[in-house]
């Protein structure tokens, strides 16, 4: 009996040390793996700038470094393709600033970065200046309501009525007398902002239910009688009815053609054509709008280009 | 108190291993103790350090007493004056419905309930208890909101001012909320009734006191302290629950009117940490602190009540 307890005591111990032993070495580790990578990244770059001198190889060695600047909604898709680039090219690093789209155009056009991405068209006079729009792809916003409801179509002007609180009853866009149950997503989420910003109604919006993912959102309106929501449009399914636009139905066509306004080009502005460009930023632009990066382009819930 | 001496010498009987033993075990509970407590620490000195920041750019003033929440407004605003008493709100309200039923319950199973019928409600109880606080909300998504969508078509049929939220209110939020404190309040309750010594209750019942009133007048009493101490846990739970009554309670920042779609101070965190930034962030770490500061407040307040009563039951 009294051995047993010693040893059992004892055993604890020895437990409670080795696992402290066991983190403090595991933690010892890190820290020396992390500081033989960084010394692995310092001489993998003195290789890169060895390796661009001589610049025959190019599809094997690509190196060197891509600067983009711009929007902040297109931070899945920058963050996701770059990614998914250096994995596929090691020696390459991305870098990707989220400022806004005037500033990574104006960044593009002053030669600070090589690639300016932009949520929107470019303007005459960014264009003026010297920036190229290549669409990488195209964000579309749905908006649903649920099966029951007999409305099937909505002007600009209702939607942004409905919105803002001005329309509160389906009666007065031509449905039933029922009340609107105004659903939409939370502050800081790309979708509000994109769908905000496309009907001019930033921070205008009266919302009822503030959900905080996409799905959230469809069930929501999916079981709410009156409701409507926005979601992407790449989510929509049959548990809800997405609306046509101004007579528009919101498919992958019409917004590729440009006749569903609730959509925004994706652009990743260049200073003159991608022909121009550097080695490295065509090669970029080849794997964004070959399939590897549509197929991102996709994942991220976009519609792509091809 | 003979076989305690008899067990305490075969523990340390010989003097050897008497002082090793001792203070290695004495060791290995202050690590453990040390644990708890370096937890506690790095916590709030976390919130201290990612709650203050936002606190010193936007002004503590606009933020508990500003009533206007738009994080990413081209003039951002962060009052969370309305977050903050739909918190208090929605707990007062949720243990104003939780606690009497969970008591009562208590007293059903201590007291008045058959042992065949107990041995169904007791189990029932307990697996309240385990069910995960998604599931609440769920069911609070497909019971409760429809339920509260009927009436809310019927209430303002009429209103013209009134905005519809499906269902999505601060009703619903304290349904859910009463009902996910009951297990925490019926447990505690019943233990303390269940330790309420026999003789009170026999003493009344022999002074002619009806069984009703002895439970009332006798027993409840008696067991006040346990009783309190279910309600400090429940409202420790109603204040803290997130997950549950983010699916129920639409989510906008509005004022606490029982049929308007509300935000909690957990719920403020949770919908917009994934994509917020800068200031935006910061912010939400504050409200955090906010919520930090509301739970230690009422802790130190409830257990000050217990121990009142306590020293008064002594």
């Amino acid at each position: 009996m009294k051995t047993k307890k010693l040893i059992a005591l004892l055993s604890a111990c020895a437990l409670s040390v080795m696992c402290m032993t066991g983190c403090g070495e595991t933690a010892g580790n890190n820290t020396s793996t992390s500081s033989q990578g960084s010394a692995a990244a310092s001489t993998s770059q003195e290789s890169k700038t060895e390796e661009s001198s001589v610049e025959d190889n190019k599809t094997a060695a690509l190196s060197g470094t891509i600067q983009m600047v711009g929007s902040t909604s297109m931070e899945k898709l920058a963050t996701a393709l770059a990614e998914s680039f250096m994995e596929k090219y090691p020696d390459v690093t991305v870098t990707a600033e989220f400022v806004g789209s005037g500033a990574g155009i104006e960044a593009v056009n002053s030669g600070n970065a090589d690639i300016g991405n932009s949520s929107r068209n470019l303007k005459d006079e960014e264009k003026a200046n010297g920036a190229v729009e290549n669409i990488v792809a195209i964000d579309g916003i749905a908006v649903c309501v649920d099966t029951a409801n007999t409305v099937t179509n909505l002007t600009k002007q209702q939607l942004t009525d409905i919105y803002t609180g001005a329309v509160t009853n389906w009666s007065e866009v031509g449905g039933a007398d029922a009340p609107i149950v105004v659903v939409g997503r939370e502050a800081g989420s790309g979708t509000r902002g994109a769908f905000e910003e496309l009907l001019g109604i930033a921070d205008a919006c009266a919302y009822a239910n503030e959900l905080d993912s996409t799905g959230a959102v469809m069930a929501k309106v999916a079981s709410t009688p009156g409701a409507i929501g926005y979601v992407s449009l790449d989510v929509v399914d049959d548990s809800v009815i997405a609306l046509a636009l101004e007579g528009v139905e919101p498919t992958a066509e019409n917004v590729k053609a440009g006749n569903y306004f609730l959509s925004r080009p994706f652009v990743m502005a260049t200073k003159g054509e991608i022909s121009e460009q550097s080695e490295l930023v065509q090669a970029w632009f080849d794997y964004v709008l070959g399939e590897e990066g549509q197929e991102i382009a996709a994942k991220v819930g976009l519609i792509t280009v091809r | 108190m003979n076989t305690q001496t008899v067990e305490f010498g075969t523990i340390v009987g010989s003097k050897k291993n008497k002082a090793v033993v001792e203070n290695v075990a004495q060791a290995i509970f202050t690590v453990c103790a040390s644990f708890a407590i370096l937890a506690v620490a790095s916590i709030t000195l976390y919130m201290i350090i990612s709650g203050t920041p936002a606190i010193f750019k936007v002004g503590l003033k606009e933020i508990l007493f500003g009533t206007v929440w738009e994080p990413t407004a081209a003039e951002p605003k962060y009052g969370i004056l309305y977050v903050i008493i739909t918190s208090i709100v929605g707990t007062a309200l949720a243990i104003l419905i939780g606690v009497p039923i969970g008591i009562l319950t208590a007293v059903f199973l201590a007291e008045v309930a058959d042992k065949r019928v107990a041995r169904i409600v007791k189990p029932a109880v307990e697996l309240l208890a385990g069910i995960p606080s998604v599931i609440y909300g769920l069911l609070g998504i497909y019971l409760i909101n429809p339920l509260m969508y009927k009436l809310e078509l019927v209430i303002f049929a009429d209103s013209k001012t009134h905005q519809f939220t499906g269902g999505a209110n601060l009703i619903s939020a304290v349904l859910v909320l009463a009902v996910m404190i009951l297990p925490t309040v019926i447990n505690i309750s019943e233990t303390s009734i269940r330790a309420v010594h026999p003789g009170i209750k026999a003493a009344s019942l022999a002074l002619g006191a009806s069984h009703v009133q002895t439970i009332f007048r006798s027993i409840l009493p008696a067991a006040k302290s346990g009783i309190v101490t279910a309600v400090v846990l429940g409202v420790g739970r109603a204040i803290g629950e997130a997950m549950a009554i983010t699916l129920v309670s639409g989510s906008s920042v509005n004022m606490p009117l029982p049929f308007n779609s509300v935000r909690f101070l957990t719920t403020a965190i949770v919908s917009e940490m994934s994509y917020s930034e800068g200031t935006h962030r910061q912010m939400l770490f504050t409200i955090g602190l906010v919520l930090f500061i509301f739970i230690m407040v009422i802790n130190i307040i409830l257990n000050g009540i217990l121990k009142k009563g306590a020293q008064a039951d002594e």
